[in-house]
Parts: structure tokens; C-alpha cells; sequence
């Protein structure tokens, strides 16, 4: 355990030393984050309306006390998706997507020799390949949590009005109702950080595939895992320092 | 010219190479020759630095490589073409965008359409003009090996390093490969080290030969010198060598003969 730790912060260290110029990695950073981007748009927003529309039904379910009122549906709804559906949820779909594609991709490269042919070229090929994908995560993730946020709370607004648990007016009251900015900043710090992990944790696990097709999968497949604990880990760590 | 000295590398337990020395001269094709396992492919890797040996140094045209300063490093690979075993072509990339990388990366002056000139001689150099836009799942292997020859030359290497450009091919791509890497040898004067396990190289270009058994260079010399060795070993490894290629010479005969007698009894029964 603490011999990974410690090749994954010898990896970090790689990226920052002799890395190419400005203009190359920014152009990279943009092709990265179009790919992450781009292609994450339709699953997170499948996820976040359907984790929406879910929270809004089940707290209702759980609302049977008169003294309460409807809009606090709404409130809750809002509370939850700010504060931990959208980041967290969308951060651990993306650790499935593009955890998975980041490290099959570099494993992919490094057993077909790709890697040592950009070093024969005299180019970090850490700093080439994975910098890029970590700035472009870090950029991307915010956007797509703020996506999540916006579709979670539509589609609490269409399943609670749909169902009759409550009036679009009491949902819209309910989501307006003792607003606290800084959430919103506490989940986008949280999104910066699940970015950060997840694009390290993946292409550490993908750059250092030895073998051949088998030791990419588990390469990917561990990329997962490790991503997904260590969201779960500074979840934890953010709220109790955060909050 | 290439000077290696006294190269060692163990992996685990195993010594893998064990006090290697030796000089790869200029102009002429340099062949590492030995069965599969001997370290050909290690010492290739120590020598253009993809691995760091153990105790030993590697020297470049009197520039010492093995263990100097980042930038001198950089700047003999920034000289470094190299063709590997399963070509490394960028996946991603077109033909095209595959020749003109190193020339993007390395000089960032060079304008786009000297820079399409480079590619475009280049590719005709291998006898590829016209695959610029083909993908690199499009390509045979002995295609792949020529764009893999295109991208090292394109930027003037001085250096050239092929890690078995022979792996997967039939005889004839085979020797139109080496031939090709021979020519470019001669034509731009640059150091040639080829690693192969197959004498017909050894008989077509191989100008100076390094024999390397479990790690150990037990013999060097020319190809006019080959035949006439009594190390037992290059000659165990000659002789199986030989016998692979008649046995591959009577299962083409029997494969033919096969094919010759099908052909018939479907044109008998066609009748």
C-alpha cells in the first residue's frame, strides 16, 4: 500500500519535470477535455435526472406528516443534489467511464510500445500523455457537476409534479427556500478534487500496465476501484472539512 | 558511432546481460544476433536508454549517454530514430499525422508545409506515396514496419535503431525490409543497429554481427566470417536456423502440392 502511494507520488512528480511546451499542452488539454466532455455529456444527465426525479418520489414517500410542508420536498431535493448526488454520484459514473477509457487507453500504449516511442523521441511521454487529461478533468468535471445539479432538481420537478406529490409552485418554493450559496461552491470544490483523483488514480494505473490485453483490463479495472474508494475517502474528508 | 561498454542488467534474479562491450560503426548495418531470451532486445533498450543498466556506460559519436545530464540526453535522442517490433505507430493517428509527430515535436520552427514536404518524401522513400490518409488498423505489417522506417528518418535521424523488423512478416516483405533499412543506411551515412534472431538478414545486410548468448557476447565479427566459426553455440544457432528454413520450404512445397491436387480434382469433377 504504501509502496503504491509512494510510486504514484514518484509518477506525480514526472509529469511536472520537462514537459513540452505551453502551446502543445494546451492544445492537448482542449482535445482531452472535448473527449472527456463531450462524451460524458449524455450519461451524466441520463443519471442525474433519474437520481432527481428518484430523491423527489422517495422523500415524499417518506413526507406523511401534515405539519410538514410539501415544499419541503423541494428543499430537500436541492439539499441533497448540491450537496452530494451531483458531485458524488456523477463523479463516481465518471470514475466508471472515464477512469476506465484513461487507463485501457495509456495500458493500451504502453504494451504496444507507443509509450517508449515517444520516449525514444526524447518527449516525457508522462507528461505528454497524462498531464493533459488531468487539466482537462479538472476543467470538465465542475461543468458536468453543474449540469448534474441542474438536471437532478428538473427532474425532481417533473417526477413530483407528474406524481401529484406536490405542485410545481410548493417545488419551486420548496427549492428557493433558506439558500445557501456556498453549497454550491462546496460541490464544485469537491468536483475539483474527484477530477483530480479520479485522472491520476486512472492514468497511474494505466501507465504503469506491464503485459499484455489481460493486464490492460485489469489495469482498468483497478483504475475503478481505486477511483471510486478514493472519491468515496475525500467525500468523507471534504465534508469534514468543508462543512 | 556507438560505443557500448561493460553492460550489465539483471531483472530479479535473473542477469539478463552480463558485461556486454562492443562498437557499432558508422554507415554500416550492425546486427545483435542470438536465439530469443538472450538480452538482444534489453541491451537495445540500455543502449537508446528505454532501460537503465545496471553497471556500464553507452557512448554516442565520443558523448557519453548512460547516466549524463537530462539535457545531453535529450538532445542524442532528439537524434534516436527507432523501428520497434510491433511498429508503435500512434493508433489514433493517421499515416500522415504518424510521420509528421516527431517532426512537430522536435522542430517547432519548421513550417506546415515543409513539414508535409518532409512527410511526403519520406513516405515515397519507403514506398508508401498516397497511404497519407490510411489509419494504422488499415495497414499490413510490412506496411506498418515502413511508416514505423518513415517516422524514424523523417527527422534526420542520426541514429537508427530496429528492435526485429523482420517479426511477422513473410521471407519476401522480410527481405524487402531489410533491404530498404540497408539502403537508408548507406544513403544518409547513419549508425544501424538491427536486433534479429534470422540469418537470412544476417546473409542479406548484416555488415557487422554480434552474437549474444544468456547475456554474454560470444562472438563478433563479419558475415563473410559467420560460416566460418567454431564458437559451438553460433553454429548450434545457424544450423537450427537452416533446418527451420527447410522445413518451412518443404511445408510450402507440401502446401502447394495440396493446393495443386484440390485444384485438379475440382476441375476433374467439374468435367
Amino acid at each position: 500500500m504504501l509502496e503504491h502511494f509512494g510510486k504514484y507520488l514518484l509518477f506525480m512528480s514526472t509529469l511536472v519535470v520537462r514537459g513540452e511546451s505551453p502551446r502543445i499542452l494546451f492544445n492537448r488539454t482542449i482535445d482531452e477535455a472535448i473527449l472527456i466532455g463531450i462524451n460524458s455529456i449524455m450519461i451524466v444527465a441520463i443519471v442525474s435526472t433519474f437520481i432527481g426525479a428518484v430523491t423527489c418520489v422517495q422523500v415524499s414517500y417518506n413526507l406523511t406528516s401534515a405539519l410538514i410542508p410539501r415544499s419541503t420536498i423541494g428543499f430537500m431535493v436541492r439539499e441533497m443534489t448540491i450537496l452530494e448526488l451531483a458531485p458524488t454520484i456523477t463523479s463516481i459514473v465518471l470514475a466508471g467511464k472515464v477512469g476506465s477509457s484513461i487507463a485501457g487507453g495509456l495500458g493500451t500504449m504502453q504494451i504496444t510500445e507507443q509509450v517508449d516511442a515517444l520516449e525514444v523521441m526524447g518527449i516525457n511521454s508522462a507528461s505528454y500523455l497524462v498531464l493533459p487529461k488531468i487539466l482537462a478533468s479538472l476543467i470538465v468535471f465542475p461543468m458536468l457537476v453543474t449540469l448534474a445539479m441542474f438536471l437532478s432538481i428538473a427532474g425532481g420537478y417533473v417526477a413530483g409534479t407528474l406524481t401529484g406529490a406536490l405542485t410545481a409552485q410548493e417545488y419551486i418554493t420548496g427549492i428557493r427556500d433558506a439558500f445557501i450559496p456556498y453549497n454550491i461552491v462546496f460541490a464544485l470544490i469537491k468536483s475539483v478534487v474527484f477530477a483530480f483523483l479520479i485522472s491520476s488514480l486512472s492514468s497511474f494505473r494505466g501507465y504503469n500496465t506491464a503485459g499484455g490485453a489481460l493486464e490492460v483490463g485489469a489495469a482498468s479495472t483497478n483504475a475503478v476501484t481505486n477511483s471510486v474508494i478514493a472519491v468515496l475517502i475525500a467525500d468523507y474528508v471534504c465534508a469534514e472539512l468543508l462543512l | 558511432m556507438i560505443e557500448i561498454h561493460n553492460i550489465h542488467k539483471t531483472f530479479g534474479d535473473k542477469k539478463v546481460l552480463d558485461g556486454v562491450s562492443g562498437v557499432f560503426e558508422t554507415g554500416k548495418t550492425n546486427l545483435l544476433l542470438g536465439a530469443s531470451g538472450t538480452g538482444k532486445s534489453v541491451l537495445l533498450k540500455c543502449i537508446v536508454g528505454l532501460v537503465k543498466p545496471d553497471i556500464g556506460s553507452v557512448t554516442f559519436d565520443g558523448t557519453y549517454f548512460t547516466n549524463n545530464k537530462l539535457d545531453i540526453r535529450q538532445e542524442i535522442r532528439r537524434k534516436i530514430g527507432m523501428l520497434f517490433q510491433s511498429s508503435a505507430l500512434f493508433d489514433s493517428m493517421t499515416v500522415q499525422q504518424n510521420v509528421e509527430f516527431p517532426l512537430k515535436m522536435l522542430t517547432p520552427d519548421m513550417s506546415k508545409s515543409e513539414r508535409m514536404d518532409r512527410v511526403n518524401f519520406c513516405l515515397n522513400r519507403v514506398g508508401l506515396e498516397g497511404a497519407n490518409k490510411k489509419m494504422p488498423s488499415e495497414l499490413s505489417g510490412g506496411m506498418k514496419k515502413r511508416v514505423g522506417i518513415a517516422r524514424a528518418i523523417a527527422p534526420n535521424c542520426t541514429y537508427l535503431f530496429c528492435d526485429e523488423p523482420n517479426s511477422g512478416l513473410d521471407p519476401l516483405t522480410s527481405l524487402k525490409i531489410d533491404e530498404l533499412i540497408k539502403e537508408i543506411t548507406e544513403e544518409y551515412n547513419i549508425t544501424t543497429i538491427i536486433v534479429t534472431h534470422d540469418m537470412n538478414s544476417v546473409i542479406e545486410i548484416g555488415d557487422k554481427i554480434m552474437f549474444l548468448y544468456e547475456g554474454k557476447k560470444l562472438w563478433e565479427g563479419t558475415r563473410d566470417q559467420i560460416m566460418d566459426t567454431d564458437i559451438r553455440e553460433l553454429n548450434e544457432f545457424i544450423f537450427a536456423n537452416r533446418l527451420m528454413r527447410d522445413a518451412k520450404k518443404v511445408e510450402d512445397e507440401v502446401h502447394e502440392e495440396a493446393r495443386e491436387e484440390q485444384e485438379q480434382s475440382k476441375d476433374s469433377n467439374g468435367k
